[in-house]
């Protein structure tokens, strides 16, 4: 028991080490552009875990995430550009925005019964979103987008993000910690005892759909703190951050990281974002790839990288379960 | 008074009447066994009473309030608890979790977000797990339980719950003549002790007129025949289900 | 009063001079009165039928197969490009679209049984989480596949010559292709009723889909069952892209745009319900149809507001099975 502890804590300070000195070794090793993909990795790992709360531990596949994403963007991106908030309230005010549309998206979604009506309706009501931002152009400048957006200039100079980095990084600490309490807590445990038998949490007496709201809403909230970091990164945000495809890869990080452990959905977000990064050098059919891999999963790794991991550490483990 | 009364119940499915309007009346920390041939209608009026779905016709009264067509979650907030024929567990979660989750729900800590739920509710969870006999094997995954020890740990639950009134479909099902003994004391000691009141479904005769303070013989949707244990055994009708023609 | 209304169907932007008393783009600024309600009840009508052929090729999937298709669209959108190709292929003859219409909803059948075979099969006895991934990777795939032989500009396909004209009743004009739209979807409807209701393979279908083990154990070899049935239903939503594309300007997004909608259809009318699936697209159709003169932009809300309505008060569908 002492010895998990221990082992626990010395890869916890080495992470720690590692996260520090990565930007400056990407900087003067490599280019400015590895930093900037380090960003986006650690925005995406955030969504990706807010999306899972939602997926692992709520048992509920939403197909319909980048609606959330997308909402914490373009209201972070509004007010710092049409409103001139200063950057702390705008990034507070988007995922609240955020988790009202959760809210009522989450509403009509969790009391479906039936997991193809779920994914189709969290598909749709995503793209209803996606819409109404494309064609209200006198708000959102529909399909130009909204660039050049004043960010403050420690996170967006040109000559270096080993600033934004820090920034980026400490903000999403923050929350990913807030969301590890959340599952850890007794409210998670009730989230799992839904997902494991619904029917069971009901004659114990849980109102599951009003657990699945709560879920879904805290899911949405951090979702969109993601979405208004990722604003802060690319000062600039087009409707293409709301489209169903965003969705999809949310979802992908999600199952190749392995949904049933916390931190797998990370992995899964550093081997899309790198991948991505790869791939979109020498072709277009960025899809296509997507595509191919979910099948994959499908096929051949229904557990996901994390989930095989996790069988490992429980064999050597025996009793520790989460 | 009695804790729980059905006025008329009935209940088709597909043109097939499963229950065909019964009268029940259970009182206080009475132990009431029903028993019936397969089909007979036990579980469909267990699911009737749990509120798992509604009743075509009829009434259901639990401890005064009138339960006809409430959702099982607010029954079951009333003090009633369930435990189902084919054992229904959290299968990812560990002995230990199964109860203590039931408990902090039961507690109102379902809302409670940050703080951590591992150390809490430990004696609680601690003494349920001793009383149903599973505290040693409380950091195993309940889905890799022996059936038995399945069994138990659904009525550990149940008992986490708070519940005071106790429907359990077949308890001692797929068990051993030595574990349903165990069981059957287990039961008996439970009810006793917190004062509850136990209505269940169960096929092995001994068990049942051992442990039953009321029995109620089911056939073919309705009630044949009601009463204490020696009556039923005397029960020309009923003798007639089991043997007869 | 003159209200100005746009037509449910987008427009064509060819301006070649039509039979008839006016053009497309005439057509289409055209002022409203309320005698014109008659105008959009018809081309509600149209549109309906489009998405009936979509959401029955969707329902008898899942009726039959229990599986929904994430990517029905992605046959719509093929059958519209198909047919692109095919009348730009046969481009001097007169009847390159009555080839294209014929010919292209084959093809994507033929593309649906490819996908059925080597892929849907794999996993009609897996979690429906994993079933749901696999149709929801196919939009990725087939999306993509169809961009990597099309490009990303957008394409026209012309009207055949023989539709192109107007009828005139009631004082209004309307587009012939309107008709022969609602004509198909009449067509394919009967014979989807006879085919189910009256055909051998039909009851086969339907007992495929409540009982399964047992009809493989009467020596009928369901697989084969199935693959036909997804054959049918790729052959629909081909069929739905063909003859919506001569109205149209064909571009990528156009599955993602039918599915939704046909999502919504289901929802509203319930998922395994071939009447359902008429009921709906009927309602919605209309309402898109009527909805366009409160709300030009935004028709699609009433849509969802119907769907979100449907799923507090019924949560089945209107004609939807209760248990799933």
């Amino acid at each position: 028991m002492e010895k998990t502890n221990r082992t626990k804590l010395l890869i916890g300070l080495a992470v720690a080490l590692f996260s520090l000195a990565l930007p400056f070794v990407l900087e003067q090793c490599f280019s400015q552009y590895y930093v900037y993909l380090t960003v986006k990795i650690i925005i995406w790992s955030l969504f990706a875990v807010s999306f899972n709360l939602v997926l692992g531990y709520g048992g509920m596949m939403s197909f319909g995430h980048a609606a959330f994403y997308g909402t914490g963007a373009y209201t972070c991106a509004l007010l710092l550009a049409r409103a001139s908030w200063p950057m702390p309230a705008a990034l507070i005010a988007a995922p609240f925005a955020a988790a009202i549309v959760g809210l009522v998206i989450g509403y009509f979604s969790v009391r479906i019964k039936g997991i193809f009506y779920f994914a189709v309706l969290t598909l749709s009501c995503s793209q209803l979103v996606y819409i109404v931002v494309f064609k209200w152009r006198s708000l959102t400048l529909g399909d130009d987008g909204i660039q050049g957006i004043p960010v403050p200039s420690f996170i967006s100079t040109l000559e270096t993000y080993v600033y934004c980095y820090f920034f980026i990084l400490i903000v999403s600490s923050l929350c990913i910690y807030i969301l590890f309490k959340i599952v850890r807590s007794p409210f998670g445990l009730i989230l799992r005892t839904i997902r494991d038998n619904p029917e069971r949490a009901t004659f114990i007496g849980v109102r599951i759909s009003n657990y699945k709201l709560i879920a879904f809403a805290i899911s949405a909230f951090f979702s969109g703190v993601a979405g208004a970091l990722f604003v802060l990164l690319e000062t600039s945000v087009s409707p293409d951050i709301l489209k169903w495809s965003v969705s999809g890869e949310v979802l992908l990080m999600g199952l190749l990281g392995g949904m049933h452990v916390f931190l797998g959905p990370i992995i899964g977000a550093a081997i899309m974002v790198l991948l991505n990064s790869f791939v979109t050098s020498y072709t277009e059919y960025w899809g296509l790839f997507i595509g191919m891999t979910f099948v994959c999963i499908v096929l051949f790794f229904p557990e996901g990288v994390g989930g095989v991991v996790r069988a490992k550490w429980l064999a050597c483990n025996q009793r520790k379960t989460f | 008074m009695a804790i729980l009364e059905t006025r008329g119940l009935k209940k088709s499915f597909g043109g097939v009447l499963a229950v065909a309007g019964i009268d029940l009346t259970v009182e206080k920390n009475q132990i009431v066994g029903v028993i019936g041939p397969n089909g007979a209608g036990k579980t469909t009026l267990f699911n009737l009473i749990s509120g798992y779905y509604p009743s075509d016709e009829g009434e259901v009264f639990f401890k005064g309030n009138d339960i006809t067509g409430w959702p099982p979650e607010r029954i079951v907030s009333l003090g009633l608890g369930r435990s189902f024929q084919v054992t229904s567990l959290f299968p990812e979660l560990s002995v230990w979790e199964n109860v203590q989750g039931t408990v902090l729900f039961t507690r109102g800590k379902g809302l409670s977000l940050f703080s951590r739920a591992t150390g809490q509710a430990k004696e609680e969870t601690a003494r349920i797990l001793s009383q149903v006999e599973l505290l040693e094997k409380k950091d195993e995954l309940s889905g890799t339980l022996a059936a038995g020890d399945r069994k138990r740990l659904e009525l550990g639950i149940v008992i986490a719950t708070g519940a005071d009134f106790l429907l359990l479909d077949e308890p001692t099902c797929g068990m051993s003549p030595v574990e349903t003994s165990a069981t059957v004391v287990l039961i008996r000691k439970i009810a006793e002790g917190m004062n509850l009141t136990v209505l269940f479904t169960e096929h092995k005769m001994d068990m049942v007129f051992e442990i039953s303070s009321s029995i109620t013989v089911m056939n073919f949707g309705s009630v044949i025949a009601s009463g204490r244990p020696e009556e039923i055994r005397n029960n020309k009708i009923v003798q007639d289900i089991y043997f007869g023609e | 009063m003159k209200r100005r209304g746009g037509r449910s169907l987008p427009r064509s932007t060819y301006t070649n001079r039509l039979q008839g008393n006016v053009t497309w783009a005439e057509y289409c600024t055209m002022e409203l009165d309320f005698s014109n309600l008659f105008a959009q009840f018809i081309s509600g009508l149209c549109r309906a039928m489009v998405l009936f052929l979509m959401a029955s090729g969707l329902t008898i999937v899942f009726g039959v197969m229990r599986v929904v298709n994430f990517a029905h669209g992605s046959f719509y959108m093929l059958g519209a490009y198909l047919a692109y190709s095919l009348t730009q292929f046969y481009a001097s003859s007169p009847s390159r679209f009555w080839v294209a219409l014929i010919v292209a909803p084959t093809l994507v059948s033929l593309v649906g049984g490819l996908v059925e075979y080597v892929l849907l099969r794999r996993i009609y006895d897996k979690d429906h989480l994993l079933q749901i991934l696999l149709t929801y990777a196919l939009i990725f795939v087939l999306g993509d596949f169809i961009k990597m032989f099309w490009g990303v500009d957008l394409r026209i396909v012309s009207m055949p010559a023989a539709l192109e004209g107007f009828i005139t009743f009631f004082g209004n004009s309307f587009p012939l292709y309107y008709f022969f739209i609602i004509a198909i979807g009449v067509l394919v409807a009967l014979s989807l009723l006879f085919i189910l209701k009256i055909t051998r393979f039909g009851k086969l279908m339907r007992a495929s889909a409540e009982h399964r083990e047992m009809v493989e154990m009467l020596g009928y070899n369901v697989r084969g069952i199935f693959t036909v049935v997804f054959m049918m239903a790729a052959w629909l939503g081909g069929l739905a892209g063909v003859v919506i594309a001569p109205t149209v300007r064909l571009s990528l997004g156009m599955d993602m745009e039918i599915i939704i909608e046909c999502f919504l259809v289901v929802i509203i009318g319930g998922l395994g319900s071939i009447w359902g699936a008429l009921l709906a697209a009927l309602i919605t159709g209309e309402l898109y149809a009527f909805g366009i003169l409160v709300l030009e932009k935004y028709a699609m809300t009433f849509i969802y507001g119907l769907a979100a309505v449907i799923i507090i008060l019924r949560p089945a569908g209107l004609l939807g099975k209760q248990a799933h």
